[in-house]
């Protein structure tokens, strides 16, 4: 099991899906690939297929439709899959807990293994939470 | 028979290709991270990335489609990867198969890998996977016929021999190929039939991640994709040793010609990885009045320089 989860933990694919965001996260997320941050450098990469991710970043408000998308996206991952819901929205819900469209945060409809809170996180955040996720898988 | 087996599953086969082209794969991915001022990923990081893919992962088959072929696709692509390593392997390591005409069971076998992906592709029964395997389709029509024409123009300048063997022991009694102006000409063309053989940047519209998703390899996961990547790694170390045993005279494996057998591959690898990082993703279309007008045209005007000795 040793090695099997370090190959896990040094190689994580990434698909990023956006609920009803504002973007400010999306671009924070997009943030964390460029040079500056770079998160290449733990082996983690953003894929274009759910079939090769193991980690899902969950951002904004997630309404009536993205419901049942987020729930499809979230049976059709290979397991073991790596939840992670970003920003204040994902979180909680945010400014948009009371609107009529809301259909409860991300752990209320997928289970979630991390937390990156704020509006919108820095990528210095998104990178801490990153590697507790992995310290802690 | 053992030797054979040998030959096949560790010294220039499966084991040590593998190795190599993981080592290359990371050599490619550090490289891209470097021009575009990142750091770059650990050296180890595409065996994180297989062993990850083939220990963890779960492999999901397709409900709609056909499970076998899906299934069977990716072991095809490394069988038809690893074997034309062999072929190609052998010779550069001085060692003589006695089979006369191996050029072109090597022109045949460097096709399966792009096959399997297409049979796969089309097994998963997915429409975006089906436009990716259309496009590969279009990419093998367009540059299979120009691979051929500098596969012809090898054979002529070596005097009509057909043996990968013959024709590194020619170039290394005389001079290699890349050393006259037709040999240069030739090696443009086909350093951009091995850039659309690896499915790189600007030719890789079959997997166009942003626009199709994956394309090809949208369906694959787990232990499927494992040795699809595998099979990739594999393409990454061969194709460059073909273009190395065809114009650079190949290996020579006593003292200080180790180094520069191992420079002359990792040059090659570093010129493929400059070209993808340096160029956008063209259309299909493009690709193909690319290969079928201009690459032709530059085969046909070195097979003529040939034909006059030059």
């Amino acid at each position: 099991m040793g090695f099997k989860n370090y190959c896990f933990k040094k190689s994580l694919w990434v698909f990023h899906f956006g609920g009803a965001s504002c973007n400010n996260c999306d671009i924070e997320i997009l943030d964390c690939l460029t040079p500056r941050h770079d998160l290449e450098r733990f082996g983690i990469l953003l894929v274009g297929s759910i079939r090769h991710a193991d980690v899902l970043l969950v951002n904004g408000s997630i309404n009536i439709h993205d419901k049942e998308r987020l729930i499809e996206i979230y049976n059709q991952a290979p397991k073991p899959i790596l939840v992670v819901a970003i920003g204040a929205c994902g979180c909680t819900g945010g400014l948009f807990t009371e609107s009529y469209t809301f259909a409860g945060p991300v752990d209320k409809i997928i289970p979630v293994n991390a937390y990156i809170p704020g509006c919108p996180p820095k990528p210095e955040a998104i990178i801490a939470g990153i590697v507790k996720l992995v310290k802690s898988s | 028979m053992a030797v054979n087996l040998f030959y096949f599953l560790v010294f220039p086969g499966l084991l040590f290709v593998s190795v190599t082209g993981a080592l290359l794969s990371w050599f490619d991915r550090k490289i891209s991270a470097r021009v575009q001022f990142r750091q770059g990923p650990p050296l180890l990081q595409p065996f994180y990335d297989f062993f990850k893919l083939l220990l963890v992962k779960e492999t999901i088959l397709p409900r709609k489609g056909s499970p076998m072929i899906f299934l069977l696709a990716p072991v095809f692509a490394v069988f038809g990867a690893t074997m034309a390593g062999v072929f190609i392997l052998l010779p550069l390591f001085n060692i003589s198969t006695g089979f006369r005409g191996d050029l072109l069971v090597i022109f045949y076998l460097l096709t399966i890998p792009s096959f399997s992906y297409i049979t796969g592709a089309l097994a998963s029964g997915n429409p975006l996977a089906a436009v990716g395997s259309s496009r590969e389709m279009k990419l093998i029509l367009s540059y299979e016929l120009t691979f051929l024409l500098v596969i012809a123009g090898i054979i002529m300048k070596c005097g009509q021999k057909f043996d990968l063997y013959s024709i590194i022991q020619t170039q290394q009694a005389g001079s290699p190929f890349i050393g006259s102006i037709s040999g240069v000409l030739l090696f443009i063309v086909a350093l951009f039939c091995v850039q659309a053989k690896l499915a790189f940047v600007p030719f890789d519209m079959p997997e166009a991640e942003a626009e199709i998703t994956g394309g090809i390899f949208i369906e694959f996961s787990g232990a499927t994709y494992a040795l699809i990547k595998l099979s990739k790694y594999i393409m990454l170390f061969i194709l460059p040793s073909l273009l190395v045993a065809l114009f650079m005279s190949g290996f020579m494996l006593n003292g200080i010609h180790i180094l520069w057998a191992v420079l002359k591959v990792i040059g090659i690898v570093l010129l493929i990885t400059l070209i993808k990082n340096t160029n956008p993703r063209i259309k299909i279309k493009q690709a193909m009045s690319f290969f079928m007008v201009w690459m032709n045209l530059i085969a046909v005007i070195a097979l003529v320089l040939i034909a006059f000795g030059y």
